[in-house]
């Protein structure tokens, strides 16, 4: 894969924006950064610098290495306890190495989070100097020690108003935190990291990491806290501000970094570029890289297998809202789409591990929702994204975990006795069955006793198919079956469905967030956006139309064509 | 070399035995050995270990089904127990003597065991999560409120109502006539003036663990396994977990109540009103020590746990009595088993975490 760093205007692009800035350091260099977990390479070779005042959007689909790659740059336990980091990391010509968010705070970084770290019963100002407040002596705290020091209401109140005047919005100090709306709650949060003055110890709040922040916020305070950006960037502030809203990454940066696979793929300057090409950068690989073979899938002539009718699934954090999907007899369809717009609710509320409602009609025949035994005795089978919660059973044997779904559901390995009476378990065929699993998959593992728990994520998922493969079912949800798994295991699970797909004409529903890994095994592909199907392609479209799909809005798609 | 290979298997095979086990076996052999030193007899000892064994090891049995199915310990067996002695005191209401009593006793208690668990099973899965002190509420109300029905319940068996009222339970009534020894006598080897083996107690629990474990190679008892391994896993294979959780805790109190039929009989007395109230804790920490989790028991558990446990509780009190003079054997048996479930409960934390 060549990195498109040969890309000419791109490097005039960053010269330009090296002479604007000649005669000053940047405040934040970042050089040869790499990370691997446990020999996964999630990040490799990130080079880029930021200069005062200047804004950077972040942008990449879920899992490209934006959050890890914050995560190094605080100093974040979970990097340390996964064995560091390589390269470099320079403020303001200065190699740091944080070991604590605390030394990247006293630097001063801040960080605004996705999730809102606020006390509800507090109010903005508390909120803001939360363990940072100014403290007045009196009697008893030189009786008892400084922990008897009180609060000084008016110098935080002072320092509130300074930091919220920075943002100007229109923030009540005093205003509790659980009666804000949400925007109000993002206020406080960044405050909070203004208010972080210059003291001896540490120094002022010079840049601010915003992840995703516009991400709750209604239009109108998505606004204000865009203005409020601009006016922190003139007063000197370096912000990098990480967004799935392309739109506004386009309004408000001055550069805009795309990250896809751990790597760096862009760094542009915002002007001039539209929606189209960031979307086709974060989610597209080069031209020719994908060997695809198409496969003229005859959908005029294949029957319907499943048909979900105004599906809605109640699966916290990816709702599905009114989902009609006809998936053909022998097809590998692909569903896919930003995390949290629901499409993993489509399989767990299908096969009724989540409350469902709607249809869903199996070879004509209407299956009732809500209970798994149904989904499974019509002849359906799920892997479950959540493979050590639902997956598996993790400490009981491979033998176990592969025949018990088919022994439960079809009465195989049984042996009966006493007229069928009394259903014993058959070791032997158990035994063999695994066996045969292990060595078609190529499971890496002691025995068929081990446990699954010993085993790597990759040969886990391995388990999970051979589970679902000796039911035999005739048609297969697969959801996420590549997540957390090596590059070398991915491809073995991918070409082991596409050959059960073709072998046994099993028809595969796949849900994925990776764009490419859809576009590689399967026929269409559905891009589910806000619990809805917004889309279906044919997998050979280009990457960049299904990056707009995904972005899932059509009119901001449009606006950004144009321009 | 050889010494190398000697070490790591003693070290694998104290692994697989586990090392509280190893402790508490060397303690109790100690015990043992010390024993004819201090004027205690080595034949009665054996003797009355034996028989502890059998009278206890059934309702540690019990323990195994709602083990399996995930919830956990039944600190509820009082409630197995008083389905016994239901099942016990109707027998002797109907007044026919001899072993078929026993036979009786189970017939009776049957339905009841059923009835109770079911209840019991239905209220363990509201309450998923917590069953342990669930559980344990369940026993101790189970127990006030049947001291109250023994008494108002019509029974009028001579043998077993209050003597000056003619109405109401005793506290404690004789199996004498009935069914007392039916199963210690059975097959009993006498092979010295001290020690006997109660064959047929053990026969009887032998026959009940084989039919446990045969149900755990069942199609129904996988799923029950399977269950307590992972429920969301056996739900997503089609399982009601719900029924299989019942399920299991009716096996569990049915085999509360054949347990305290089986002690019964040996013991020679029914013991009423607050006589089940602290039936749960032996039980729970003879398995505990036998070596099973709060997820995963096996019969060689029950076996192993209740003679060490009951080893412990016979040799305690006689050895230490004899050696020292002092009655210390009290504490020390409730330091063991309530360590034990400590300890027991503490490891759960650690699978977890």
């Amino acid at each position: 894969m060549t990195v498109v760093w040969a890309d000419k205007s791109h490097n005039q692009v960053l010269k330009d924006i090296k002479e604007m800035h000649e005669n000053e350091v940047p405040l934040l260099e970042m050089k040869h950064i790499s990370k691997d977990f446990f020999g996964n390479k999630v990040l490799t070779d990130i080079n880029f610098s930021l200069n005062k005042g200047e804004i950077l959007g972040l942008v990449g689909e879920n899992g490209a290495g934006k959050s890890t790659l914050m995560k190094i740059l605080f100093g974040m336990d979970e990097i340390h306890q996964t064995g560091g980091y390589g390269g470099d990391i320079i403020i303001n010509g200065e190699k740091v190495q944080f070991s604590s968010p605390i030394d990247a705070l006293a630097k001063g970084i801040g960080m605004v989070h996705q999730e809102f770290s606020l006390l509800p019963d507090f109010t903005a100002t508390e909120n803001i100097l939360l363990n940072r407040e100014p403290l007045k002596y009196t009697v008893f705290s030189e009786l008892f020690g400084e922990r008897l020091n009180i609060l000084d209401r008016e110098k935080m109140d002072q320092i509130a108003e300074r930091a919220i005047g920075r943002l100007k919005v229109p923030l009540d100090k005093d205003m509790m935190v659980s009666q804000m709306p949400v925007g109000h709650k993002q206020f406080t949060e960044i405050a909070r990291e203004l208010s972080k003055e210059a003291t001896d110890v540490v120094e002022g709040i010079k840049l601010l990491v915003l992840d995703e922040p516009t991400a709750v916020l209604s239009e109108q305070e998505a606004d204000s806290l865009l203005k409020a950006m601009r006016l922190l960037s003139e007063s000197g502030i370096s912000i990098i501000f990480i967004s799935h809203r392309l739109q506004e990454i386009i309004d408000v940066c001055n550069t805009i970094m795309v990250m896809r696979d751990g790597q760096i793929i862009k760094t542009v300057p915002s002007q001039g570029v539209v929606i189209a090409d960031i979307a086709r950068w974060m989610v597209g690989r080069d031209v020719g890289s994908s060997k695809r073979e198409a496969r003229g899938f005859d959908y005029e002539n294949t029957p319907v297998l499943l048909s979900l009718q105004n599906l809605w699934v109640d699966m916290p954090g990816e709702v599905v809202r009114d989902v009609s999907l006809d998936v053909h007899k022998g097809e590998i369809l692909g569903i896919g789409g930003m995390a949290g717009q629901g499409k993993l609710g489509i399989p767990n509320g299908a096969m009724g591990l989540f409350p469902a409602g709607g249809k869903v009609i199996f070879e004509g025949k209407e299956i009732a929702l809500n209970n798994p035994r149904h989904f499974l005795d019509a002849g359906m089978a799920f892997v479950s994204e959540d493979r050590r919660g639902v997956g598996l059973l993790l400490d009981e044997s491979l033998e176990w975990n592969i025949s018990f779904t088919a022994m439960q559901i079809q009465e195989k390995y049984l042996k009966r006795y006493l007229g069928g009476l009394l259903k014993w378990r058959d070791q032997a065929a158990i035994e063999e069955e695994t066996e045969s699993y292990v060595k078609q998959l190529e499971i890496r593992c002691t025995s068929t006793k081990q446990k699954a728990k010993e085993l790597s994520g990759g040969n886990q998922q391995k388990v999970c198919l051979a589970k679902a493969f000796a039911v035999g079912p005739k048609l297969l949800f697969v959801s996420e079956p590549t997540r957390g798994i090596d590059i070398g295991a991915k491809s073995l699970v991918l070409k082991a469905l596409r050959k059960y797909n073709e072998e046994n004409g099993t028809t595969i529903v796949m849900i994925s967030s990776e764009l490419e890994e859809l576009r590689a095994i399967c026929d269409r592909v559905a891009i589910i956006s806000d619990g809805k199907v917004f889309g279906i392609l044919p997998a050979t479209t280009d990457s960049a139309e299904f990056g707009l799909l995904m972005i899932g809005q059509k009119s901001q798609v449009l606006e950004g064509g144009s321009v | 070399m050889n010494l190398q290979q000697l070490t790591s298997s003693a070290k694998g095979l104290v692994k697989s035995f586990g090392l509280p086990r190893i402790i508490i076996g060397l303690f109790l052999l100690s015990l043992f050995i010390t024993a004819p030193f201090v004027g205690v007899n080595i034949g009665t000892s054996l003797s009355d270990t034996f028989n502890r064994f059998g009278m206890n090891a059934v309702m540690v049995l019990a323990m195994v089904p709602m083990i399996h199915s995930g919830c956990g310990l039944n600190f509820g067996l009082p409630l197995g127990i008083i389905a016994g002695l239901l099942g016990a005191t109707i027998s002797l209401q109907v007044n026919i003597p001899g072993p078929t009593s026993f036979l009786l006793a189970i017939l009776f208690a049957t339905p009841f065991a059923v009835i109770l668990g079911w209840g019991y099973g239905q209220l363990l899965n509201r309450v998923k999560g917590g069953e342990m002190m669930i559980a344990t509420y369940v026993g101790f109300s189970s127990v006030a409120f049947m001291c109250i029905m023994w008494l108002l319940l019509p029974f009028s068996n001579p043998t077993m109502v209050w003597g000056y009222s003619g109405t109401g339970l005793r506290t404690t009534i004789s199996t004498e006539g009935y069914y007392r020894h039916v199963l210690n006598d059975f097959l009993s080897i006498q092979l010295t003036d001290h020690l006997t083996i109660p064959t047929g107690m053990l026969l009887f629990f032998a026959l009940l663990a084989c039919i446990i474990w045969a149900f755990l190679h069942t199609k129904t008892g996988t799923a029950m396994t399977a269950v307590g391994s992972n429920s969301v896993f056996a739900r997503a294979s089609g399982i009601n977990v719900d029924k299989i959780r019942t399920l299991s805790v009716i096996m569990s109190t049915w085999l509360g109540a054949i347990g305290i039929l089986v002690y019964q009989q040996s013991f020679g007395f029914i013991q009423l009103y607050m006589g089940p109230f602290y039936m749960a804790l032996p039980a729970v920490s003879a398995i505990l020590i036998g070596g099973a989790s709060v997820n995963k028991a096996s019969i060689l558990n029950v076996v192993i746990g209740t003679f060490l446990f009951q080893g412990i509780v016979t040799m305690t009190p006689s050895v230490m009595n004899s050696m020292i003079h002092t009655d210390m054997s009290e504490v020390i048996r409730i330091v063991v088993s309530n360590g034990m479930i400590l300890y027991a409960l503490t490891r759960k934390a650690e699978v977890t975490r």
